[in-house]
């Protein structure tokens, strides 16, 4: 009992109070800043191994990109990755970065369907799919339910089932062999219901895009309600993007 | 001449090297090479179409001569050969993967199952819906289906339990479901930066493990040596990622047993060392840090003094948690004596790495076969011998403190390192290559083969789990299916990377 006591007061205080201002240590490749120098474009789009960066004008779709870091690492006048975190969004198009943009991504509440915020403003209980995910992104959306990280503060917690569900969390790039078990899964959830991608492999693909064995036609017959990216997805992204898109009213 | 070529770890050879046997004698001269001999083991067995057929390739790495032992042979895919499997369990698996690959059939293999339902497979008629499960005809017994979607937040696989009231008689583990075509897409994907990514994603648990397997194949491959301040690079990585993971298992089996304490404890003590990756790196598991003939991102003393810091703070609560935990009856109870896997079965059905070391096998390629500054660090593997639970979390518990050992010895002396130099070359046409690391789960092991202009003609990977996931099996039999959880954490092995 009393050895118990002394473990729990070793620990200090482990939780971070503020996830939505917490600093993220070293040198985090968050959010991209992508300067109007001019740079060898076909030296830059050979670099990226998952085609993440297009030119006229030089962009970086963070829904393509594996954050490596080494477009950054030649090119540094012309690319920065800061260790801004918050980069979800519920809308496809703002993960592409452009240059000479250094806008925040953010969740878009205009765009949000009009029952996520009054059905799961309070509480969401997600199911989540590995459909080919390489266990880094599953691993972080286990940490952002540590006693650091704590989503559930906020009442947004992961469930055994999708009967329990108000909707599915798929990471990888869902395989031809995990197809029908999605589907499966996603019809069990009663509405309303929400879809989010967590991870560069779920959102594009990324580096298993273009491969046979992967069937990515689930995606193509529903709305996808929030884009989370990272490589894996750190979890201040996760419950910054889940909490706007629940919570974050219209102006 | 010697029917078989004897290699090092690392070493390329070229391909017309290895002595090609015909099969009666590829057959005796492998299950031969296992016989009574526990320090060999079977490192790949793989098929692939060249010209005149179905060439088969068997490596095996004998652990005391610290050599690996080569031969081939010819098979065309419409036959129907003695299996090495009806000698030896070792190759079971092997087998099944050529089996499902090419269509080569067996005359006496003795559970010709599918392994995975890769895309490129031979009998498209075969899915994963349809797999062909062993079943007991019993108004007794019952059977409890599991997945391929789990409670929890972890990769998908199908468990069918056949049960007489809470006991498992038998467990069948059908995996596959996270099956992305990775060795394919070795062949097709040109760029090394995208070589290297796709290495980093086998498995995102051993980012480390897994990248730099790959890039030991491809220096190799391409005949560079790279400096020393790489190889230190990665050893350090490895074991910050086998500390890394033996916390956060830790942590879960806690989490099975119902113990909040340790599951938190544990669960926030991972945290400083991904976090310290992230310092090193900027990635928490490891990603884009450890790239072919390049120190990407050099460790600096800055970072050395500061991970000296982080491991003093970690050590006292790591150190305090454990003594809790182990003292424990309530947990003690729950550990001991659960989910056995015998000398015998380990050493049957081939486990490697922690899978082995938990059941008095000593398997561990730091030692035997070793690379980076492994040598030097004369690591002495941790062996235990009741092959259950208890075992297995004592493992972590001591591999997580003589990782931090090793990881101290090298901060005692970082190397100079060389900003941007980035060695490259043409990988030798012609030519077969074999890597072994020891992950956290055990042994890795990447073979190469060039083709004529020094393409990847192929390119095998091998994740401990490809063994291990049988022990697991095992592990349960006879154990009440409410412990199967503890058992599983336990092991804690690769969906991603089996399924590839």
């Amino acid at each position: 009992m009393f050895d118990n006591i002394k473990i729990l007061y070793h620990q200090g205080k482990q939780f971070i109070p503020d996830t939505a201002n917490a600093k993220v240590p070293g040198i985090f490749r968050g959010r991209p800043v992508i300067s109007t120098e001019k740079v060898n474009e076909k030296e830059l789009l050979e670099l990226c191994p998952v085609d993440a960066i297009s030119v006229n004008p030089v962009s970086i779709d963070l829904g393509k990109c594996t954050f490596c870091g080494e477009c950054a690492m030649r090119f540094p006048k012309k690319i920065k990755f800061t260790t801004d975190y918050k980069i979800s969004t519920n809308e496809r198009e703002r993960l592409i970065v452009k240059e000479g943009d250094d806008r925040a991504i953010e969740v878009n509440p205009e765009t949000v369907r009009e029952e996520i915020h009054r059905v799961f403003g309070r509480s969401l209980k997600l199911r989540q799919i590995s459909a080919g995910g390489d266990n880094s992104c599953e691993w972080e959306l286990g940490a952002a339910n540590n006693v650091q990280f704590d989503m559930s503060r906020f009442g947004i917690e992961f469930v055994a089932s999708p009967r329990h569900a108000d909707g599915i969390v798929i990471t990888g790039p869902i395989t031809e062999n995990m197809a029908i078990p999605v589907q499966i899964c996603y019809d069990a959830v009663p509405e309303p219901k929400i879809i989010v991608l967590a991870g560069t492999d779920a959102i594009s693909g990324g580096i298993h895009a273009d491969s046979p064995a992967v069937d990515r036609s689930f995606l193509d017959k529903y709305h996808i309600d929030l884009y989370i990216p990272g490589n894996p997805t750190h979890p201040l992204t996760i419950i910054n993007g889940l909490v706007d898109l629940t919570r974050k009213r219209k102006k | 001449m010697m029917n078989y070529l004897s290699i090092k770890n690392n070493q390329t050879v070229l391909l017309s090297e290895i002595p090609e046997l015909v099969y009666n004698e590829f057959l005796s001269l492998n299950t031969g090479f296992l016989e009574g001999t526990p320090a060999r083991h079977c490192v790949n067995y793989f098929g692939y179409q060249n010209k005149n057929g179905l060439k088969l390739i068997c490596c095996i790495a004998d652990d005391s001569l610290h050599e690996i032992f080569i031969s081939s042979s010819l098979a065309k895919t419409s036959d129907k050969l003695d299996s090495f499997s009806a000698i030896n369990l070792n190759f079971e698996k092997f087998e099944r993967e050529i089996h499902e690959n090419f269509g080569l059939g067996y005359t006496n293999h003795p559970w010709l199952k599918p392994v995975r339902f890769s895309q490129n497979r031979a009998d498209l008629s075969k899915t994963i819906a349809n797999y062909p499960f062993f079943a007991i005809d019993s108004d007794e017994l019952h059977e409890v289906a599991v997945g391929p979607i789990h409670a929890g937040v972890i990769e998908p696989g199908h468990f069918r339990f056949i049960c007489n009231g809470e006991q498992i008689l038998h467990l069948e583990i059908q995996l596959g479901f996270q099956h992305r075509g990775i060795e394919r897409q070795f062949l097709e994907k040109k760029k090394l930066s995208q070589l290297t990514t796709l290495a980093e994603s086998i498995t995102g648990d051993t980012v480390v493990g897994h990248t730099t397997a790959f890039s030991q194949v491809w220096e190799s491959l391409c005949g560079i040596k790279v400096d020393r301040d790489i190889e230190y690079a990665r050893t350090l990585a490895l074991e910050m990622e086998r500390m890394a993971i033996h916390t956060g298992d830790l942590s879960a089996v806690c989490t099975d047993i119902a113990y909040q304490l340790g599951s938190s404890v544990f669960g926030r003590l991972r945290t400083p060392l991904i976090n310290f990756m992230q310092e090193w790196g900027g990635n928490r598991l490891s990603k884009g840090l450890i790239r072919p003939g390049w120190n990407k991102f050099p460790f600096t003393p800055e970072l050395a003094k500061r991970l000296a810091d982080v491991l003093n703070i970690f050590e006292p609560d790591f150190d305090e948690m454990n003594e809790q935990l182990f003292q424990l009856p309530s947990a003690l109870s729950r550990f001991e004596r659960t989910g056995v896997v015998s000398h015998e079965d380990v050493l049957s059905i081939g486990t490697v790495g922690m899978a082995a070391r938990m059941s008095g096998l000593n398997r561990d390629i730091r030692t035997s076969h070793p690379y980076c500054l492994y040598r030097e660090l004369e690591h002495e593997p941790i062996i235990k011998h009741h092959g259950d639970v208890y075992s297995r979390v004592q493992i972590r518990r001591k591999e997580v403190k003589q990782s931090m050992e090793q990881v101290r010895k090298l901060l005692s002396n970082v190397p100079d390192f060389r900003t941007g130099t980035l060695k490259s070359g043409n990988p030798k046409p012609n030519a077969f290559t074999l890597s072994l690391v020891e992950g956290w789960r055990g042994e890795i092991c990447h073979c190469a083969i060039t083709g004529e202009k020094g393409e990847l003609a192929l390119y095998k990977i091998k994740d401990p789990s490809f063994h291990n996931w049988l022990a697991l099996a095992l592990a349960v039999r006879n154990n009440e299916i409410s412990d199967f959880p503890i058992c599983n954490k336990s092991f804690n092995l690769s969906y991603s990377g089996h399924d590839l």
